[in-house]
């Protein structure tokens, strides 16, 4: 079984919101101090794909990313943490493409680096959110697709997903190739490499492609823009001031905070 | 063509979100000057046309067997038809699972341009522009789509209803031939045990977080509590990843985005992720050990204490007050 995950490195989203900035002439956050990591679905994507690897006994993992350079970080933590190959498309262009664009550049990757039986991507960015990755790139490629999987098994030879919905969960049988969406459960919260690992990741070969290799109109690629553009960023002032209720001892604080819901809901 | 496109499950009736669907609908047509048509699928879609065609123009129903339950195939390619017939401005769907899952796809397949979880839609000369948080909910941006049609999937349930008309609209019955896929299929589905009442509908809210500490207080602490105050219980990413309860219950940006007249974060920090899921919240009140947790930034009141200590004495004093 060949397993693809793609990764996608972003702005640390648990940086606190006094701490967050945005540019707003550029339209993009400000990098500030946050550290740049990858997406957590992302990674919960790779974790899904290295546990059902696991569960197989064989299969290859490659991990793939279009972004800047320092997406190489993000590629190699993949490597120790046990995928087999990493790609790399490097963004000279827009610095937050629209989501068509990335789709378009990640299938032409794809196809590039091979035959897979499983593409997997995170259900949406801790950044933009936009959540549209897994379902334009299964366009792209002409392949169907399921959203919101945390688990895949694969008993009798079947590949067999089970997904979240609103109410409960589903479970489909496939036929690969595929494109899956992945999202968070308690089963695919992502391993922390061993140092070592990380160390001999550095050493381990990675495809390097920039946006002239993939046989796409690299011009349109750049612009980036094509099928939507942020026109406005702003951060929305709205932070209310908290009122810690007070008192002598904790059945005090505690009877002023019960007086408060209850004048609530019972105005319901 | 000006006309706008709503796109509703027959299996979620004419509930808050189809209703804001609807709503958000009307107002746009009308200020594109097009008309506004719904398209229903699958089970209980003839139901669900009746209640909205007092709302809409004109209504389709397809509930043909293939399309009773949902299967993302069946029905992207389902909708693509229907829609690519209808050459519309705009096609509208709520933020549930399914619609989020369809919808980049549905515009990719009529050379639109998608975007999601939309709060506000605005004309803008030739093009469409949505509002829409990002950056787990610490800005807001506005997207142009570029493309035609524009495909939204929007916060449906903070979009106000429109009002019905005298007469209703015309309902036309869809009959398609569905190009079976045989790649995926559904074998099983399972709905977990949730309260009596889905959480985005709840007035109250109890949730619990990362502090919480385990699985056993949510039964032995904030379920009576909830019990009590008549509250719906839910949770943060961290305590649902954590496995104490299901994921259904995940409040914030991937989870579930609530409009609870008063929301109750116990243990709970307040990553923007979380807080993404209930800026609508009317009041949002915290029990946290640390009086900096972000939590309280957002909060109307709130008490810095162990909720082991303060959850016991507040079902009490609660009961007290509502003898």
């Amino acid at each position: 079984m060949n397993l693809l995950v793609c990764l996608k490195q972003i702005l640390d989203p648990e940086i606190p919101a006094r701490d967050f900035r945005v540019d707003v002439a550029k339209r993009e956050a400000e990098r500030g101090a946050a550290n740049l990591v990858t997406n957590i679905f992302c990674e919960n994507a790779l974790e899904t794909a290295l546990q059902f690897r696991e569960r197989l006994g064989v299969g290859r993992i490659t991990v793939l990313s279009f972004g800047a350079a320092t997406a190489e970080d993000s590629l190699r933590k993949a490597l120790a943490m046990k995928a087999d190959e990493a790609a790399l498309v490097l963004n000279d262009g827009h610095p937050h493409p629209d989501p068509l664009t990335v789709a378009r550049v990640l299938a032409a990757a794809i196809r590039k680096l091979g035959d897979f039986d499983l593409i997997m991507v995170g259900r949406e960015a801790g950044d933009w959110g936009a959540g549209q990755t897994g379902g334009l790139l299964a366009e792209e490629l002409g392949l169907p697709c399921v959203s919101f999987v945390d688990r895949i098994e694969n008993p009798d030879g079947k590949l067999r997903l089970k997904r979240q919905t609103d109410t409960g969960w589903e479970m489909l049988e496939a036929e690969p190739p595929i494109v899956v969406t992945i999202t968070n459960d308690e089963h695919n919260v992502p391993r922390i490499p061993k140092v070592r690992d990380v160390m001999t990741s550095y050493r381990q070969p990675l495809v390097q492609w920039t946006l002239d290799d993939l046989g796409i109109d690299a011009d349109e690629a750049r612009a980036g823009n094509n099928y939507y553009e942020v026109v406005d960023l702003s951060v929305p002032q709205k932070e209310t001031r908290c009122e810690f209720v007070t008192g002598d001892t904790l059945d005090d604080r505690t009877e002023a905070f019960a007086r408060r819901i209850h004048a609530v809901t019972s105005a319901l | 063509m000006n006309d706008v496109v709503i796109c509703l499950f027959g299996a979620a009736g004419y509930d808050k979100s189809a209703q804001g669907l609807a709503g958000a609908g009307r107002r746009l047509a009308d200020e594109l000057g097009g008309r506004l048509r719904a398209i229903v699928v699958g089970a209980g879609a003839a139901t669900l046309a009746s209640e909205v065609a007092g709302v809409v123009d004109s209504a389709t129903v397809v509930d043909q067997a293939e399309l009773a339950e949902y299967h993302p195939e069946f029905c992207l390619s389902t909708l693509a038809q229907l829609c690519g017939d209808l050459s519309p401005r705009a096609v509208l769907l709520s933020n549930d699972a399914y619609s989020q899952e369809l919808a980049p796809r549905l515009a990719h397949r009529l050379g639109g341009s998608a975007v999601g979880d939309g709060v506000e839609v605005r004309v803008h000369g030739d093009c469409l522009r949505v509002v829409r948080q990002v950056y787990g909910g610490k800005a807001q941006a506005v997207i142009e789509l570029k493309r035609k049609p524009a495909v939204v999937w929007l916060r449906a349930r903070s979009f106000a209803p429109a009002p019905r008309r005298e007469t209703a609209s015309e309902i036309t019955q869809a009959a398609l031939e569905i190009m079976t896929d045989s790649r995926t299929r559904v074998v099983e589905r399972k709905r977990e045990e949730t309260g009596s009442a889905r959480l985005e509908d709840a007035r109250v809210i109890v949730s619990g977080g990362r502090g919480i500490g385990g699985p056993e207080p949510f039964t032995t602490e904030l379920l009576p509590l909830a019990d009590l105050i008549g509250a719906q219980l839910a949770a943060s990413r961290a305590a649902c990843d954590a496995g104490w309860v299901p994921p259904t219950w995940q409040v914030g940006q991937t989870g579930k985005k609530v409009a609870p007249d008063l929301y109750l974060a116990i243990a709970i920090a307040g990553a923007s992720q979380h807080m993404a899921g209930i800026s609508e919240a009317k009041n949002i009140v915290a029990i946290n050990t640390d009086s900096d947790a972000p939590i309280f930034k957002h909060c109307a009141f709130g008490i810095v204490e162990d909720y082991r200590k303060v959850v016991p004495l507040l079902r009490e004093k609660l009961a007290a007050l509502q003898k």
